[in-house]
């Protein structure tokens, strides 16, 4: 059998594409049995449900591009059609438009997740540095989808986001040009976003694939910090975890159905129901509330350029973060110092975000300019001084024990389940 | 509760005439799945059908008092082009007279045309072959053998009437629904 995969299958069929492209095998090791920790939570589903919305996103994607005419003079009637003409063109579109909604706020409670429960720190450095890859293509992705319909917001938001550009020294402005492909947003702008649009979520998919390798190389964290010890620290993925993923899912999608069929516009501007006019920049113009936080960031530097860096540093600071946090204990269940900072960080983003949803004016200014220094501070400051001065609470012996209780005294767990890895060690 | 359970151990070791909880917990669940993922690709289907602004444009009104006898007219309906043509009288005697054994897909004149308006024939205009449109409806091109229209990608021949008389061509040129409004007036769709 030389050159063939030794196959554990018995169907001739699947065997015989098993010992020649070993999908079957691979699929049973990294999602039947993958040995996965016995103690996730309901935040270990977030993952999944952003693995859901892209593939949700880059379907709707496909079939409005379909209908969709990206020309300056087409593009908003075109989006009209869809919304009118076109046999489930609404749906469509609404599913598109607020799944993006829905992509940011699973990816948001994601990362919150890694916040709360280390998972950035030894072994995972490089799935975090990923994860950030991830947040930079989605943020691109968004803006330039936002751009498509031609409304208002759209040619506006489509301004003063190139534009940033223009805050670099010496060559902003050929930069923002180049960008342009000519002397204002207009027609050249539009083709080349829609056609990043379509491309970025493959690229997308790509690294979300990367995310996913090296997630299975180092495993999952879970909220106890701890590492698996013994095969009694976890479950096969399947069906314990699929199932758990599923319940999840099935939650995500009627918060995403209510959105879809109840409220579509809630989250929108109704700004953007008036066409571009390159010649009135709406009196009131804010960016979708997903980059609110980063929008007040930029708002809060008096400063063109100061402004536009430190938005840009307030992403590129995670990069950096597994080796800002100098504490070697991961979840901030046994950090007493960190637990309540984390949600300071937490309250802070969300007042940032109400900063840029208001008019920078007298005290949305003071406040804007707090939660910036905040932002900053936790993260340059506070955390690498807080993995010398606190003093974490005594972690436990391993993941099995706290779930399971002392020996004997039974726990939550199916006893056949646990005795099962128990058997394989 | 000692009588189901014990059901579902003796099932998992492998009897398939017993019937687990577990089993059926799996199909409900496989089959909640599969009409939640059809439901879910239903509009995404149904998205490329024809959208309401293309069928809103599936009529069309032709005025044929310009159209002399001999002379044919192309108009335009669901992006397929209709030959609207006025017969003479000779060629209307040729068409009802042609035996139906001469044909291929053998359709006597009076079911191409709408009764009492024997001069007027309108077919759709594309080759029952592989989709060209035939020449013939001007008087200055090709008619074929037969008189009536002349497909230039593989030489297949309609008469008058749009009746295939030489293949390739399998079937008779198609016809649209119309209806006339006035002596004057059809209305295609």
């Amino acid at each position: 059998m030389a050159g063939l995969y030794k196959s554990d299958y018995e169907n001739p069929v699947i065997r015989w594409i098993d010992t020649r492209l070993p999908i079957f095998s691979l699929m049973q090791k990294e999602y039947g049995t993958f040995p996965t920790p016995r103690n996730f939570n309901y935040f270990w589903n977030f993952g999944a449900l952003a693995l859901v919305t892209l593939v949700i996103m880059m379907a709707t994607g496909i079939f409005l591009a379909m209908n969709y005419s990206p020309n300056t003079g087409l593009a908003f009637d075109s989006v009209q059609r869809i919304m009118r003409d076109v046999n489930y063109g609404w749906l469509l579109r609404y599913t598109h438009q607020n799944g993006a909604s829905m992509f940011f706020m699973v990816v948001y409670i994601h990362i919150f997740r890694g916040f709360y429960y280390g998972s950035y720190k030894y072994p995972r450095e490089l799935l975090w540095m990923i994860g950030v890859v991830i947040l930079l293509l989605m943020m691109a992705t968004a803006f330039m989808g936002y751009v498509l319909p031609w409304g208002q917001m759209s040619y506006w938001g489509a301004t003063v986001i190139t534009n940033l550009f223009s805050a670099i020294p010496v060559i902003g402005q050929t930069v923002v040009t180049w960008l342009w492909g000519g002397f204002s947003v207009d027609n050249p702008t539009l083709n080349r976003f829609f056609s990043l649009h379509y491309l970025l979520p493959f690229v997308l998919f790509g690294v979300v694939f990367l995310h996913v390798v090296a997630l299975h190389i180092t495993g999952s964290n879970n909220p106890l910090g701890i590492e698996v010890k013994t095969p009694q620290d976890t479950l096969p993925f399947h069906p314990y975890y699929t199932i758990k993923d599923s319940v999840g899912l099935c939650v995500f999608l009627i918060v995403f159905a209510v959105f879809v069929f109840f409220v579509p516009h809630t989250l929108g501007d109704p700004n953007n129901f008036i066409p571009a006019n390159p010649l009135q920049t709406p009196a009131d113009i804010v960016p979708e509330w997903y980059f609110l936080p980063f929008y007040a960031i930029l708002r809060s530097v008096p400063n063109k350029l100061g402004g536009v860096t430190l938005m840009f540093a307030s992403i590129l600071v995670l990069f950096v973060l597994p080796w800002l946090d100098t504490s070697p204990v991961r979840s901030a269940r046994f950090r007493p110092l960190y637990r309540p900072f984390i949600f300071v960080l937490v309250l802070s983003l969300f007042a940032l975000g109400a900063v840029g949803a208001h008019k920078p004016e007298g005290l949305w200014v003071v406040l804007g300019r707090v939660c910036t220094a905040y932002y900053f501070l936790h993260f340059l400051v506070i955390l690498p001084v807080l993995g010398v001065l606190e003093r974490p609470l005594p972690l436990p012996e391993s993941i099995s024990r706290p779930v399971l209780g002392p020996p004997g005294g039974g726990g939550p767990m199916p006893a056949g389940a646990a005795a099962k890895p128990m058997e394989k060690s | 509760m000692a009588e189901p359970l014990a059901a579902a151990t003796t099932a998992q070791h492998g009897q398939p005439d017993i019937v687990s909880k577990r089993d059926f917990l799996k199909l409900v669940t496989i089959s909640g799945a599969a009409i939640g993922a059809g439901a879910f690709a239903w509009p995404f289907i149904a998205s490329m059908n024809p959208s309401r602004d293309v069928l809103a444009l599936s009529s069309v009104e032709v005025d044929l008092t310009p159209v002399q006898a001999g002379q044919g007219i192309t108009v335009v309906w669901r992006g397929k082009p209709i030959f609207v043509r006025h017969r003479t009288e000779a060629e209307i005697k040729e068409a009802v007279d042609t035996p139906l054994q001469a044909m291929i897909e053998p359709v006597p004149d009076a079911d191409r045309v709408k009764p009492g308006h024997a001069q007027w024939i309108v077919v759709i205009g594309i080759c029952t072959h592989l989709g060209c449109v035939p020449l013939g409806n001007k008087p200055t091109d090709p008619r074929g053998d037969y008189g009536g229209w002349f497909c230039p990608c593989h030489g297949s021949q309609y008469d008058t009437a749009g009746r295939v008389r030489h293949g390739p061509a399998p079937l008779n040129l198609f016809l649209p629904p119309y209806a006339f409004e006035s002596d004057t007036k059809i209305r295609i769709g």
